[in-house]
């Protein structure tokens, strides 16, 4: 009697006990997006794309490539997509890996899947670094601006760092000795500080340290009117000017990609964490006496991140495009190694004689944008909580 | 709001200061010097460079070349380097090549966008708006330059008309009607290009804005006291959804400068953004800094246009 009776309370306990969510995170995540069709053809689309590259950079690289991308036919110039090589002509190093020209070959006879197959893994790095790059930034400004958005920098912070700058600045200009000198001082003040730092402040304080110690700006408007500066160039433009004074190479346009689009992360993130830091869990893991830092990246962090992810998607998209067309200006990669956009700008001579040198890389860089961005809005989709409910 | 816009014109001239700042520093301490542009040139002895460099105050420490910079930018007295024009005069022929451009992607984007938008939230989920949302974002993705050529190839296989330039070369001396078809047609593709991706963002958005307000209670009741379909959709959701578009009116003025160098550049059409890209190419620094102030100048302005603009169409805003 009793033995059942317990039984019935265990069973009763359980019912009401908390139960786990039957899926996880991930699992609800998926079902979600396996919903919307086109952002999964985007994601099937833009995992081909990533093998593509990865295999092509294998492929066409090293002292002795499988598809050669830069080994010059010229007396097999201008051939279509599936022509077969004149064998007559050609010395047996130079046959086609494929005994064909699957996309044809350029005006100096070049084979355009190796070439296209080359450029694959520079569109893909290109999106991906100068993306990193923006996101990491991003994160970390609008990080700052929306949790110490409301401390503020104190007169004598921005006077220490006029004088720091100033100092290097006159050292990078050959006035060696009174920057060393500024340097100095500005150095001498922070230890200074900092070994002052408990008296200060109980001291009285005379009026010129009133002064020093004022509220200047507070943090967060400060980052906000960086990004508001940083709004104010014309992007592309800036790109550009900044491309074409510095020496051709992938990484600097990696970087200058990545250093003029950390804007709307920022935004977003510093949006985000307005909202999170009044919730109630921050306020618990605060009383916990965890630390600021364990605080932003492990208990905030997490759930700022869907806006972040969709913008990051899309902007990759968007770095492609901005690679494709400065390579199209000739700014790109330099001459010898091939992208989507140069192989393109090569073609556009030949644009009636042999379309295939346009439509090609154009329609190669359509799909893979298209990917992204139809992925990316996927995504957009399922992380919004507000469009959840609806399902 | 008096102190508002006092307030954000400070704010804004501010902001302005340090983008002068930042251009200036970007461009000049980038490596490269403008004398190096083209060393093979037999006329560049160094004497000339030096005299060149004199002349333009390049041996100056970069603050005094800074001040000296925006001395001749206030006083309309800069010249650009390569050929000893004043830049704001280059700036304003350029600009006045441009605007044909901006006006018409701007009237092809505001009128095609809105009815497509307003169609397919109307139709939501039907064929009609999957087709509109997956050709959108077919836009947003083609590169501008792709599209470009196989418009090029189309309308010349087509229509067999030139397109490329201004005018037709050499046109001359023919009757009016012939002049100005001309100048439509070489008018038109540059202009569509333009408008593309303003279409497929602008569409999207108000069918996003349609959507939200014919969720909302007050369309309920509309339909359901009875009135026409087309009393709801285009008398009740769509005077609420258009709330935000008027402002965004502001936000279109920077596409003034920006114009695209790369539309320019195929179409050889002698526009500002392929001025900025010469001038690139041949470190014009003047006139590349002018550019750059002008179209911070003008964000600013279309940003602050566009807060005034929320102001008054908003009773719910007061600051």
């Amino acid at each position: 009697m009793m033995n059942i009776e317990e039984k019935t309370f265990n069973q009763d306990f359980q019912f009401q006990a908390p139960l786990a969510p039957k899926q996880t995170r991930l699992q609800a995540f998926w079902f979600l997006f396996k919903q919307n069709r086109l952002a999964i053809v985007g994601l099937f689309i833009f995992i081909l794309f990533f093998c593509s590259a990865l295999i092509g950079l294998f492929l066409t690289s090293g002292p002795e490539p499988i598809f050669d991308p830069a080994l010059i036919r010229l007396q097999e110039k201008l051939r279509p997509p599936l022509a077969k090589p004149n064998l007559d002509s050609l010395r047996p190093e130079e046959v086609p890996t494929l005994d064909f020209y699957l996309m044809g070959t350029d005006d100096l006879g070049r084979d355009v899947f190796a070439r296209m197959l080359q450029g694959a893994w520079v569109s893909l790095t290109v999106g991906f670094v100068a993306v990193g790059i923006a996101v990491l930034i991003g994160i970390f400004m609008g990080g700052i601006a929306g949790y110490f958005g409301q401390y503020h920098i104190k007169v004598d912070h921005i006077l220490l760092t006029f004088i720091l700058v100033s100092g290097a600045g006159l050292v990078a200009g050959k006035l060696i000795h009174f920057g060393a000198l500024l340097l100095l001082l500005g150095l001498g003040h922070i230890l200074y500080s900092i070994l002052t730092k408990k008296r200060s402040r109980e001291k009285a304080v005379s009026s010129w340290s009133a002064f020093l110690s004022k509220n200047a700006v507070s943090v967060d408007t400060l980052i906000m009117r960086i990004v508001d500066i940083m709004l104010c160039f014309p992007s592309f433009f800036l790109i550009l000017t900044v491309v074409a004074l510095l020496p051709a190479s992938i990484y600097n346009i990696m970087i200058v990609i990545g250093l003029t689009s950390w804007m709307g992360t920022t935004r977003f993130v510093r949006a985000e964490f307005l909202s999170l830091r009044e919730q109630d869990f921050v306020a618990a893991v605060k009383a916990l006496g965890v630390s600021n830092f364990r605080i932003i990246f492990r208990h905030m962090m997490p759930n700022a991140v869907a806006p972040v992810l969709v913008s990051a998607t899309i902007g990759i998209a968007t770095a492609i495009l901005t690679e494709a067309g400065l390579s199209f200006l000739g700014f790109g990669v330099p001459p010898p190694h091939a992208t989507w956009g140069n192989i393109l700008s090569d073609g556009k001579r030949f644009i009636f004689d042999a379309p295939w040198l346009t439509f090609i890389p154009g329609v190669a860089i359509l799909i893979v944008v298209l990917s992204f961005n139809l992925f990316g809005e996927g995504l957009r989709d399922t992380l919004n909580p507000r469009l959840r409910e609806r399902h | 709001m008096l102190s508002f816009i006092g307030r954000s014109i400070v704010q804004k001239i501010i902001t302005l200061f340090f983008v002068s700042i930042v251009s200036f520093l970007i461009i000049h301490l980038a490596p490269g010097k403008p004398s190096q542009v083209d060393p093979m040139n037999p006329k560049f002895t160094p004497e000339v460079v030096e005299r060149f460099r004199k002349e333009f105050h390049l041996d100056k420490p970069l603050h005094v070349q800074y001040l000296y910079f925006y001395q001749d930018f206030f006083s309309g007295k800069t010249v650009s380097w390569k050929d000893n024009q004043s830049v704001l005069k280059k700036i304003w022929e350029r600009f006045l090549n441009s605007l044909p451009l901006f006006i018409v992607g701007t009237i092809i984007t505001w009128t095609l966008s809105f009815p497509i938008g307003i169609r397919s939230a109307i139709f939501r989920g039907r064929l009609y708006d999957r087709s509109a949302t997956f050709i959108s974002y077919l836009l947003i993705s083609i590169p501008g330059f792709f599209f470009a050529y196989i418009l090029i190839i189309f309308v010349v296989t087509h229509f067999h008309v030139p397109v490329i330039g201004m005018e037709t070369f050499g046109i001359g001396k023919t009757s009016m009607p012939h002049i100005f078809m001309d100048r439509i047609w070489h008018l038109l593709l540059p202009s569509v290009l333009g408008a593309t991706g303003g279409i497929a963002v602008l569409s999207r958005y108000v069918r996003s804005q349609m959507l939200e307000v014919e969720g909302q209670d007050y369309i309920r009741t509309a339909r359901a006291k009875g009135l026409p379909p087309e009393q709801v959709h285009y008398k009740h959701a769509l005077r609420n959804a258009l709330l935000p578009f008027v402002t965004m009116f502001g936000l279109i003025l920077p596409g003034l400068i920006g114009g695209s160098v790369i539309i320019e550049s195929i179409f050889s059409w002698p526009g500002m953004g392929r001025m900025a890209y010469e001038a690139i190419l041949a470190r014009d620094y003047p006139v590349i800094l002018t550019v750059n102030f002008v179209s911070a100048v003008l964000v600013l302005i279309g940003t602050f246009i566009s807060d005034i603009l929320y102001l008054m169409v908003d009773p719910r805003i007061r600051l």
